[in-house]
């Protein structure tokens, strides 16, 4: 597969959300808004691009009994190093994400593609999937984010346009099931072929 | 390609990779640390100055009452003139999803010069809208004598309009407020 072709096959092809339904936690409970989505996106992106970077550099010489436990361990520092970060440079964001960075340690995605990818695969080719799943996975939950927010709150990234208090239903989680389920279908039937 | 499972191996790669991640951690702990605490005591400055008076000194070490058997952690602020004083009173009450804190800015004379919410679990789009700070809701609270106005919502005989379908969130938020503004009253009759 081209280099090009290992990011890009995040965005459509292997989407995290749409098609691997992946990481289903933080994309029902964090994509209230446009912002949230894509705050919520980023932040797993940069877990996954390193961790999946060590465990390349790793594999070779951890034990197959034991490569769970490894990668656990370096996936949690990386989210713990990043939850550091958030609360010192910015703490806004990390107020709104709060729980669910933590809980990016068991996000499926990021151990899905250590255990299907980064462990027989070079760095390189690691890290381009790590960048692609990630965009992916963040496009995917701001869009949702801006069809909850619209619907929702009539708003665009906190800009209002339309008055009023929007349908509340979907800022809540029955929103959410309804948005991912509508656009999953709308996936299906238009981008996998 | 992978070492082979034997016992050594396992234990031998398990506490490398452990002492590794933990050096890392330990580290940025360390570096982080500062400005981990730095960007808490701005938030904390940033909320203060929303319910006190501009030009108040704001002192940020905090000093505690106590009312009714309760803690309440206050932040004493001073004006220029002699009386003119006000104290930040971080007052928590049950919200309908949670605990609900409020700080409450009380001004010398026993007014509230603002309130706003520092942590709550309400409902998202109902009781939530207790933490925007631009909503008739909050704004209410703006500047409230409680001698001349009751500070219970309107269902309760009060004057406090409640957000629609959240009647438990504005009645703990009012209560927050109430007990804020009794725990100063109390205080200066000492």
């Amino acid at each position: 597969m081209s280099k090009l072709g290992l990011i890009t096959k995040g965005f459509i092809k292997e989407n995290p959300t749409f098609v691997l339904v992946l990481g289903m936690c933080p994309t029902l409970a964090t994509t209230t808004s446009a912002v949230n989505g894509l705050e919520m996106g980023l932040a797993t992106m940069f877990v996954l691009i390193l961790s999946n970077i060590v465990i390349s550099l790793v594999a070779p010489i951890v034990p197959d009994k034991v490569h769970i436990p490894v990668y656990i361990v370096i996936i949690a520092t990386f989210v713990t190093v990043l939850q550091l970060l958030m609360q010192a440079f910015v703490p806004e964001v990390y107020k709104t994400l709060g729980l669910f960075i933590p809980l990016i340690v068991v996000n499926c995605i990021v151990l899905g593609r250590a255990e299907a990818f980064a462990n027989k695969n070079t760095v390189l080719d690691s890290a381009l999937d790590g960048i692609g799943i990630g965009i992916g996975f963040t496009l995917s939950l701001t869009v949702i984010g801006i069809i909850r927010e619209i619907l929702g709150s009539g708003s665009v990234f906190g800009a209002k346009f339309i008055p009023g208090d929007g349908v509340l239903a979907f800022v809540m989680a029955p929103g959410a099931f309804l948005v991912l389920g509508y656009l999953m279908v709308l996936f299906n039937k238009f981008a996998k072929k | 390609m992978a070492a082979s499972s034997s016992l050594k191996n396992m234990a031998l790669c398990l506490t490398g990779v452990c002492l590794v991640c933990s050096a890392i951690l330990g580290g940025v702990y360390v570096l982080t640390q500062e400005p981990i605490a730095r960007a808490e005591k701005a938030n904390l400055q940033a909320s203060l100055s929303q319910v006190i008076p501009d030009g108040y000194e704001i002192s940020i070490e905090p000093v505690y009452r106590e009312m009714d058997g309760a803690r309440y952690e206050c932040y004493n602020a001073a004006g220029a003139g002699e009386n003119e004083v006000a104290t930040a009173v971080k007052s928590t009450v049950n919200g309908f999803g949670g605990p609900l804190t409020v700080l409450v800015g009380v001004t010398s004379d026993g007014c509230v010069y603002a309130a706003k919410v520092l942590s709550h679990s309400e409902t998202p789009g109902l009781g939530a809208k207790c933490s925007e700070a631009a909503s008739h809701f909050v704004q209410q609270f703006s500047r409230f004598d409680p001698s001349q106005k009751s500070l219970k919502v309107k269902k309760d005989g009060g004057d406090i309009d409640a957000i629609t379908a959240s009647t438990i969130t504005s009645r703990a938020y009012a209560l927050a407020v109430e007990n804020a503004v009794k725990l100063m009253k109390e205080d200066s009759y000492e």
